[in-house]
């Protein structure tokens, strides 16, 4: 076997394994997905009806515009279970088991990279499902879905990329569920719960040109039918990025460790 | 099987491995032996492919870690001072893990697993999480994962420290029995008794350099405080044995100390001259040297050098 099928064969064991701490620890999976869901809750019953009517609308029409936001929400979220298990496995000194054993030594990175992707789509299946419960509806068909899928896909996989570094940047498993907290409160300070119009100057500024906002509105625009081309081009190039500095950074470190 | 020369490692100001020489022939067991600090965890990490040493030559199954760290990892398995197990996978699931990253195959690895999970004592265990575990149960399971691909060398770090006295012995028949099938051993221990029961050769790090090297035995004969301590009813006794063992008579005990290494070829030796002389013993206790008296020796002759 080459060296490429042998990497793709240990990080498929990762995987597994990955996947199998999942099942046995339930309860991050559903802890993820319990925060959006309350930010759900209470912006669209507690806040939702002053909003909607502020926005020009009512709660129905808020709860459409805040989707998008507790969607990318819940991949921030998602960040925070990746570090902490990425951290969690560099304390536990198994790592240091697979470092002396022959093989693929980025598996463990794209064993975790794969689990967290599926971790965080349950969550946001679970958010999503939340979302129609509450009386979420849109009119768009299945090539919107399917673009929808793709942004939040491509999203996940940048931030899931920047947790892993920070996971293997942190000294202790407390830590590593702090040091990506911010990115959980960046969807607020963007376009994901008010229009960044109502905001003043600096944090306006700010708002409009951090890389969850064009994620945010890229998904707004497929979920109403509105053109969404260019913010999707503004939401891939800083995933890119994103996903580039992630990976390199995570390498570094972990060559390092 | 391991040749090690002139090995050095620093971190930083604080030189940790100052020049050390070893080797170990295949199917030894070689003990490490040293107390805290020493540079005993370095050792094996340089030995394992973990850390980069600063100079020195280093050869583990003919492989050297720094230029070619594969082929020593496919020939080692290591067990590490820190239990490196998954403790949300049940024991079956963990060594299952091992076999596939050494890509056994599914029949063989199973076959495997079953094996170890045998030999280990660990069916009761084997579908339950690992960290419902005893220490000694993690400790087994651990080493037993670092067995699934039938290594040439294996490398345990401290694997007793923590255990309590029965899962000390357990372990030290799965090592024996590991030695006993030509896997070369390499074990670090902070105790004598250890390295005394297991290794046939004992190396005995102090400050990063190698106090003293050898069988269990030669290393015992570099230490003074190995004697046998006789005690008399009474003052007549105590004379008569003074004079037949040629020792002074001590002033204000009824005891005796002579040196011995206590073994029942000198011990018979010493009753039947007791018994010749007709000295009346009351008791006898044999001390041994520990590994204190290694140390107390081999660092004032360090320091007198």
């Amino acid at each position: 076997m080459t060296t490429l099928t042998y990497a793709v064969r240990d990080s498929n064991t990762m995987l597994r394994r990955n996947l199998r701490r999942m099942l046995r620890y339930p309860s991050l999976t559903l802890m993820l997905a319990a925060l959006p869901i309350i930010f759900l809750l209470l912006f669209t019953y507690v806040f939702g009806g002053t909003i909607g009517a502020g926005l020009g609308g009512d709660r129905a029409d808020y709860l459409v515009y805040l989707v998008p936001g507790v969607l990318v929400m819940t991949v921030a979220g998602g960040a925070t279970g990746t570090s902490i298990s990425v951290a969690s496995d560099m304390t536990e000194g198994i790592v240091a088991r697979f470092r002396t054993m022959a093989i693929a030594r980025v598996s463990i990175l794209t064993g975790h990279v794969v689990g967290s992707l599926i971790q965080t789509t349950i969550g946001l299946l679970i958010v999503l499902a939340t979302a129609l419960a509450l009386g979420f509806r849109t009119g768009v068909g299945p090539a919107a879905w399917l673009g929808v899928a793709a942004v939040l896909l491509m999203t996940t996989f940048a931030i899931t990329w920047l947790s892993v570094a920070l996971g293997l940047m942190a000294r202790s498993v407390e830590e590593a569920s702090n040091t990506p907290m911010p990115l959980t409160l960046l969807p607020f300070l963007g376009s994901g719960f008010v229009p960044t119009g109502t905001m003043p100057g600096g944090l306006r500024q700010f708002a409009e040109y951090q890389p969850f906002t064009p994620v945010m509105e890229a998904l707004r625009a497929l979920l109403t039918g509105a053109p969404a081309g260019g913010h999707i081009l503004a939401a891939t190039a800083w995933m890119a990025g994103i996903a580039l500095a992630g990976y390199l950074w995570a390498r570094h470190r972990y060559n390092r460790l | 099987m391991i040749r090690v020369r002139g090995l050095r490692k620093a971190y930083g100001e604080t030189t940790v491995l100052d020049g050390i020489d070893l080797d170990v022939p295949e199917g030894a067991v070689f003990a490490l032996l040293g107390p805290n600090g020493a540079g005993k965890t370095t050792t094996v990490n340089i030995l394992t492919t973990l850390v980069r040493p600063d100079a020195g030559e280093v050869l583990v199954a003919g492989a050297d870690p720094r230029t070619d760290p594969d082929a020593v990892r496919a020939a080692i398995g290591v067990t590490g001072q820190f239990v490196a197990i998954d403790q949300l996978l049940t024991a079956e699931e963990n060594l299952a893990l091992m076999a596939d990253l050494h890509h056994l195959g599914r029949r063989a690895g199973r076959a495997r697993t079953a094996e170890l999970i045998d030999q280990f004592d660990l069916q009761e265990a084997a579908r339950r999480p690992a960290q419902t575990y005893s220490g000694g149960m993690r400790r087994r399971l651990d080493i037993a994962m670092g067995l699934v691909a039938t290594p040439r060398v294996i490398f345990l770090d401290e694997p007793t420290t923590g255990l309590d006295p029965r899962a000390r012995r357990m372990l030290w028949e799965t090592i024996r029995g590991l030695a006993a099938g030509g896997t070369t051993v390499f074990l670090t221990t902070q105790y004598l008794e250890e390295a005394d029961q297991l290794a046939g050769r004992i190396a005995v790090l102090h400050r990063g350099r190698i106090a003293a090297e050898g069988t269990p035995g030669e290393l015992k004969r570099l230490v003074p405080g190995g004697h046998v301590t006789l005690t008399f009813a009474g003052d007549a006794d105590l004379r008569t044995a003074a004079a037949a063992l040629d020792r002074p008579v001590p002033a204000d005990s009824l005891t005796l100390e002579v040196p011995g290494d206590g073994s029942v070829r000198s011990l018979r030796l010493l009753l039947s001259t007791l018994d010749q002389a007709g000295a009346e013993l009351e008791s006898l206790a044999v001390h041994t040297p520990d590994l204190d008296d290694v140390f107390l020796a081999l660092t004032a002759q360090e320091a007198t050098r």
